[in-house]
């Protein structure tokens, strides 16, 4: 690549000599294929992570190019830099404070005026950047020609066109960012110019501001932002500086509050002019393949059908693929281990060998079973993700999700709850509005699960003979209104019905690309059985250990002196102490509650248990008990994952309470209900 | 769905913009020009880095009256609550 009006120079001897790792950052507007190149870049060799007190992912790795050693951060995809949620926050903060020496920007050649807007935004910026144009075959494909050169000269900076998805390109982004890095390249960006009348505002305000701007920010861009009405800043300065001066600042900003349209327009005209000199071939009127699919995958009706079938495949994916997958775990894998340890440890203390074999291994191996079923829905969300169409899907989804003050996205990851819980929490990344995030996290635990569903299928028939079917869709319609409710009431009480704007972009399709799957299903694997792993192996060997101490025995242990003490509440909903014994140690794993109960009715792996049970107890205790268990305190996993996502203990316990509270609540209607109805 | 139902919030439109109409007056296939971006800076400072500026061109890709709309700004295909596609101000351009 020819660089027409940059100087390159040979390297300096003294680099040679000098070993420094040179740090990169990777910035970009979402769907620009950052992941892509990302993982081109680092394979293997990267961490996942979060931003430091933030929910959202750092994903950070190395890899060498010329005997140099990199270390390249991406950044999260932003549209803009005016702080508009966490992500424009960590992007600017990061550039400003690490000061990287190079940011790559990639921007999409398909959609290259909107993509430029970043550009834009970072050039003003005092670091080295690289454009890398992407998709280039895209927007070929649209009718779209780009001249890079022309694009470079225009802006200043080197661009250098790719495709990521088929490795073109690469190569010569990595020569070139290591050409800026090594201060061979030098360059003279061109950013834009700010409207004339607007400056004069913008200089009023800088020599305001001065010996007030923190270091390392400079002050023009503080006092663009500021005109920008970016809420950050303007909070930071304000208790950075004198009451008056602040006045002063005050005074010209709200005599100029158009100035935040004012600015972007003129970012825009600043665009209009790369892109009128660069772009040969404007986009011509046809109608493009993403278009046509839209024609159905967005229609009210249509886009339904078609959301209904891929979930549809996605569940028959899970229970053809992954649950025989996770009982082959479960009776080989951890049966196997849990005998193994049993045999090794046979001369030991039995405390020991339960420990081992029932608290560690059975906790763990609880997890691990979960693992078939998360990697499934991962790689579903994954690829939906991927292809595009996880904004349609939201799309048709929008209006249904209203109701509850959140909208479309969160639709997805509520509806893979069915399956598990674990994968909705988790799944609930994608909204990118954090109290609809939050929101959809706290009401998750409500979807029931496949292992709660399994419970009401081991009780229901025994219990309700030919009405077992109704009374199992029942409870899915009770713990759905539940949500439908639970969701209304937070979102009136807890965000006084404030509901974040709903403005989406909607990719353009294109084929799934199986490395960034696979790094995206591995990740989140990884990184789940980390961080929930830890938590969950000691939930279980607290929980094993209040169910055998003092005696041995679950019915004389102290989770049954537990489960008796909280008999009183239990009465209220019918339930004995044997019941809410059953419920507490659901908290391992749902399918917990038939186990307990199977121990302490001394009726080992369910034989007739379920009969048993329905000659203990009358109907209206199993509904109560079943719309309890419905609507429990999720499972320990659920709650790893909910501490994990929400980064707070504070909403994990309210979320606890929170459902212990409803589904008491649920309970003793139901009970009281049942009776009236003469269900005994 | 009780949103769907909601008159358009009522924007006050300055003399300059007559015959301004909200975004969401467009049929599919209309194209208008922005005039003027109505609602707060929060939704403000959202839009206008996806291209919602004065003197953008709009195509309507998707509007079947109610619930979200498509629009395509910039050559990007955006979806719009109704709410927020109520407070932007467009001249209709014809063809």
């Amino acid at each position: 690549m020819k660089h027409p009006h940059i100087v390159q120079h040979p390297p300096p001897v003294e680099w040679i000599a000098k070993e420094r790792v040179i740090l990169v950052a990777l910035a970009g507007q979402p769907n620009v294929g950052k992941s892509t190149l990302f993982n081109l870049f680092t394979g293997l060799n990267q961490h996942v992570g979060n931003w430091p007190g933030k929910t959202v992912e750092r994903k950070e790795g190395t890899f060498t190019f010329n005997g140099t050693t990199y270390r390249l951060v991406d950044l999260p995809g932003t549209y803009s830099l005016t702080a508009n949620s966490a992500e424009e926050v960590i992007a600017r903060e990061f550039i400003i404070r690490e000061h990287p020496d190079v940011v790559i920007v990639l921007v999409d050649a398909a959609i290259l005026e909107r993509s430029l807007y970043l550009v834009a935004e970072l050039i003003s910026l005092p670091v080295p950047l690289v454009v890398g144009l992407n998709m280039i075959d895209v927007a070929r494909q649209e009718g779209v020609e780009i001249e890079p050169e022309v694009l470079e000269a225009a802006l200043g900076v080197p661009v250098v066109p790719m495709v990521a998805t088929k490795n073109i390109g690469v190569q010569d982004m990595l020569r070139v960012v290591d050409q800026v890095a090594q201060e061979r390249l030098h360059c003279t960006p061109k950013p834009p110019q700010i409207r004339a009348d607007h400056q004069q505002v913008l200089d009023q305000i800088v020599a305001l501001i001065d010996g007030h701007v923190p270091a390392p920010y400079p002050n023009e861009w503080i006092a663009l932002k500021l005109l920008e009405g970016d809420r950050e800043i303007t909070r930071a300065m304000q208790q950075g500086m004198p009451e008056e001066r602040w006045e002063a600042v005050y005074d010209v900003l709200r005599a100029h509050d158009d100035a935040l349209v004012a600015v972007a327009s003129g970012r825009y005209e600043w665009i209009g002019r790369m892109v009128r000199a660069a772009v040969t071939h404007p986009r011509a009127g046809q109608i493009s393949m993403t278009e046509r699919l839209d024609r159905w995958a967005t229609h009210p009706f249509w886009g339904l059908l078609i959301l209904a079938g891929i979930l549809g495949l996605a569940f028959w994916l899970t229970y053809t693929v992954g649950s025989p997958l996770q009982d082959l775990l479960d009776t080989h894998v951890v049966g196997g281990l849990a005998a193994w340890a049993r045999t090794a440890l046979a001369g030991g203390p039995p405390w020991l060998v339960g420990l081992v074999a029932d608290g560690v291994i059975g906790g763990v191996g609880a997890m691990l079973t979960f693992l078939p079923i998360l990697v499934i829905f991962f790689a579903v969300m994954a690829v939906l993700e991927d292809v595009g169409y996880m904004a349609r899907a939201a799309y048709v989804m929008d209006g249904f999700m209203h109701l509850m003050g959140l909208h479309g996205k969160s639709f997805l990851p509520l509806f893979l709850g069915f399956g598990c819980n674990v994968p909705a929490v988790l799944g609930a990344r994608v909204i990118d509005s954090p109290r609809a995030r939050l929101l959809t996290i706290l009401l998750a635990p409500l979807i029931p699960c496949t292992a709660r569903l399994s419970i009401i299928a081991f009780l229901a028939p025994a219990f309700f003979g030919a009405a077992a079917p109704f009374v199992s869709w029942g409870m899915v319609i009770l713990a759905l209104s539940v949500l439908a409710i639970s969701g209304i009431l937070i979102n009136r009480i807890a965000f006084r019905g404030q509901r974040a704007a709903f403005i989406m972009e909607l990719p353009l399709y294109h084929l799934p690309n199986g490395r960034t799957i696979g790094m995206l299903v591995w990740q989140r694997s990884i990184s789940f059985v980390k961080k929930a792993g830890t938590l969950i192996l000691v939930v279980s060997v607290v929980v094993w250990v209040f169910s055998t101490l003092p005696g041995g025995s679950v019915e004389d242990s102290y989770l049954a002196t537990v489960g008796r003490w909280l008999e009183p509440l239990g009465q209220l909903m019918g339930l004995d102490w044997r019941l809410m014994v059953a419920l507490l140690a659901s908290f391992i794993a749902k399918e917990n509650a038939i186990a307990t109960l199977g121990v302490i009715f001394g009726t080992e792996n369910g034989t007739g248990l379920a009969e048993t049970l329905a000659a203990t107890f009358p109907p209206s205790t199993a509904l109560a008990f079943l719309a309890v268990q419905m609507l429990f305190i999720p499972c320990a996993a659920t709650v790893a994952a909910i501490r994990q996502e929400t980064n707070s203990w504070r909403w994990t316990f309210f979320s606890l309470a929170f459902l212990f509270v409803v589904s008491l609540l649920a309970g003793m209607a139901v009970y009281h209900l049942a009776q009236l109805g003469g269900l005994g | 769905m009780m949103t769907d139902f909601k008159r358009p919030s009522t924007v006050a439109i300055s003399p300059a913009h007559v015959g301004a109409i909200p975004l969401s007056a467009l049929t599919a296939g209309e194209h208008g020009i922005v005039v003027e971006l109505a609602g707060g800076e929060g939704l403000q400072s959202r839009m206008v880095p996806l291209g919602f500026t004065p003197g953008a061109d709009i195509l309507v890709l998707q509007n079947f009256g109610r619930g979200p709309l498509i629009a395509r700004v910039r050559s990007a295909r955006i979806a719009l609550g109704r709410g927020e596609a109520n407070k932007i101000l467009v001249r209709k351009e014809l063809g």
